[in-house]
């Protein structure tokens, strides 16, 4: 039996904001990011010996394009037990996402063709600023993040990305682009920033790919 | 030694001077060991007064090298007999000092009157500062500087009171940058302060409030915290109070108030983002408000504004029970979101802050509620995390046009509902 939540009190934000951290990993890019907009409607139910379902229903919006706004349903399983085990998620969304392969080509050739690796810091600056040539880069981590976000979300949890301190381009012989950058989390109920590595792979076909994250020592 | 000799005859006397008119650095490239060997030598001739910037590490590697005016004639001659090349990098040091001091100059002077500050960009602690004084100039018979007490560091706790007259009015009180790192909300005090000022004698709600009602507005909360984030630490939250025992600074100054202090909604940790405190208002810039609001005794709202969800939230945080006023509450805030969503569609969530967000003990709208301040208010301004702390300047005046008509809203229930 699932019970009606109202859908702005925190369990299914953070439910919400969980499923939306995943499915932007899942379908996001250099060139598309998909944010929370609204939770229409939440459900919860308890499973006993397996854990806490939320079923969502959610809008969520192009961050490159505000008015462009896509229906999603999703269902987030939170585990019991001591042991931490990254949420089941699971999404369907309504309707086609913008097409961005001009975006992500233009994006993939330039740094392909980049003579030295790419290397930059400090995104946005203190005034949240992000330079143009920079978007992307800023935008794939949001994106990417979204994995860390998942692996280590739990009910009293909601984490955004704060910050990108460092990337720095790794480059491969195959056709993936490779990124390691070392990003900063913000995690809203203990108020902690907390610093993460995250190596990150693109391509304009295959989408995005975490390969190896790891938690940071915080000073 | 051969050198010494060529710097005795060579030398001339020197009068030390305050300007650097003349000076100029060099860039030296010692090609092998030996003249790198000469040129630390050079360096140490004192009566030539030279210094390294970048000194000589290794063969191949440049050098930085100021020389005094008086010393270029040797030096160069030594370089040159030594065959050690070198460019000159700076031509002439005191002009561009003058012209550094000439850019910063310019850009203060144009600071100085409230119509030409920069209200879509962030400012440091004493840019904020000196516009008070600016506004306060300004508006004489609308807008005062009190002094409530003294931070951590010492700093000034300032805040600007609107008043039209009277005698103890009721009043209505506003905090921003209670957290340093909510940058987003020190910018919308200023805004507003501006906003409130030049409003009165032209908006008829903004004149209605000020006739009755004083505004007391408090925009740099946490000083230290937010010199902190300028020098720093971009993303510090708390105060920089030193915590006995501990290597960790700070206190949560939103968990520092006496309304349901020490709970589960507060860390006893000082290294923790939510440290309560060793005590209740152990921290000056909490309990200069707290005395402020006592003393004066007739504060009828407190308003203090965070960032980032985009939430209006109103008592509890620190614990579930509903407060007696919730319903009431509750209706006001969906009236202001519903205001605020009307000017750029940005939609926000209302209710308890234990519904909405998470438990939170000590916080200040806990605190002034369970004083007799009935219309408690926070307020989580953007984003909702896409850029969060690091909000870009340009969604500043977005953001305080959005949320002045809520923050009205709030304001003229607070006039239309005395008690």
């Amino acid at each position: 039996a699932a019970m009606e939540l109202p859908p702005s009190h925190y369990p299914a934000a953070r439910a919400a904001a969980l499923a939306t951290s995943y499915l932007c990993y899942r379908r996001g890019g250099p060139g598309r990011g998909l944010a929370l907009r609204d939770v229409r409607r939440a459900r919860r139910q308890d499973i006993d010996g397996v854990g806490h379902k939320y079923h969502l229903e959610l809008v969520l919006e192009d961050v490159l394009d505000k008015d462009s706004t896509v229906n999603c349903t999703a269902e987030v399983l939170y585990h019991l037990g001591n042991k931490h085990i990254a949420p089941d998620v699971q999404f369907t969304i309504e309707g086609e996402l913008k097409n961005t392969n001009e975006a992500d080509n233009i994006f993939y050739n330039r740094i392909k063709s980049l003579e030295k690796e790419l290397v930059a810091e400090n995104i946005p600056d203190s005034h949240g600023n992000v330079s143009p040539e920079l978007e992307p880069i800023h935008l794939l981590a949001w994106v990417a993040s979204g994995y860390v976000i998942w692996q280590n979300s739990t009910e009293n949890t909601k984490f955004q990305l704060a910050h990108v301190k460092h990337v720095k381009q790794v480059k491969r012989s195959d056709e993936y682009l490779e990124f390691d950058y070392t990003i900063l989390l913000h995690e809203m109920v203990s108020q902690e920033i907390i610093p993460w590595q995250m190596t990150v792979l693109w391509h304009p076909r295959h989408g995005v790919r975490v390969t190896q994250a790891s938690r940071q020592p915080k000073h | 030694m051969k050198i010494l000799l060529v710097f005795s005859t060579l030398l001339a006397v020197t009068c030390s001077e305050q300007l650097f008119v003349g000076d100029q650095v060099l860039r030296i490239t010692a090609s092998d060991q030996e003249q790198l060997t000469l040129l630390r030598v050079l360096g140490e001739q004192e009566e030539l007064q030279v210094d390294f910037w970048r000194h000589p590490t290794s063969p191949g590697h440049a050098a930085d090298l100021w020389v005094p005016f008086s010393s270029l004639q040797p030096v160069k001659t030594f370089l040159e007999s030594n065959s050690i090349s070198y460019s000159i990098m700076i031509e002439d040091v005191q002009a561009l000092l003058d012209e550094e001091k000439k850019t910063m100059t310019k850009s203060r002077r144009t600071e100085r009157s409230t119509n030409t500050f920069d209200f879509a960009s962030y400012h440091t602690i004493d840019e904020i500062y000196d516009w008070m004084d600016t506004l306060v100039n300004d508006h004489p018979n609308l807008v005062s500087k009190i002094q409530i007490g003294q931070s951590f560091e010492n700093r000034s706790l300032y805040v600007l009171k609107f008043s039209t007259g009277g005698w103890n009015r009721s009043a209505i009180w506003l905090d921003t940058g209670i957290h340093a790192r909510e940058w987003v909300t020190q910018a919308i005090g200023v805004w507003t302060a501006n906003k409130i000022a030049k409003e009165y004698g032209q908006d008829p709600s903004v004149t209605a409030i000020l006739d009755s009602m004083d505004i007391f507005l408090e925009i740099i909360t946490n000083p230290d915290g937010f010199a902190f984030t300028h020098s720093s630490n971009r993303l510090w939250r708390k105060t920089r109070s030193i915590n006995a025992g501990s290597h960790c600074v700070g206190v949560d100054p939103n968990r520092n108030w006496d309304a349901g202090f020490g709970g589960s909604g507060s860390s006893s940790n000082p290294c923790s983002e939510t440290y309560r405190g060793p005590y209740a208002h152990s921290e000056r810039e909490v309990k200069a408000i707290v005395d402020f609001i006592s003393d004066h005794g007739n504060v009828k709202s407190v308003i203090s504004i965070h960032s980032y969800s985009q939430m209006l939230l109103f008592p509890y945080g620190y614990k579930r029970a509903p407060a007696p006023h919730h319903q009431e509450l509750n209706e006001l805030a969906k009236k202001a979101v519903s205001d605020l969503a009307a000017m750029y569609g940005t939609k926000y969530t209302y209710g308890s802050i234990v519904d909405t967000i998470y438990i939170a003990d000590g916080t200040t709208i806990d605190w002034a509620y369970d004083n007799g301040v009935k219309y408690s208010f926070t307020f989580e301004l953007r984003d909702t995390g896409r850029y969060g702390f690091l909000l870009p300047s340009t969604q500043i005046i977005p953001t305080a046009t959005e949320t002045w008509p809520a923050l009205l809203d709030i304001m003229i229930h607070v006039l239309e509902h005395p008690y």
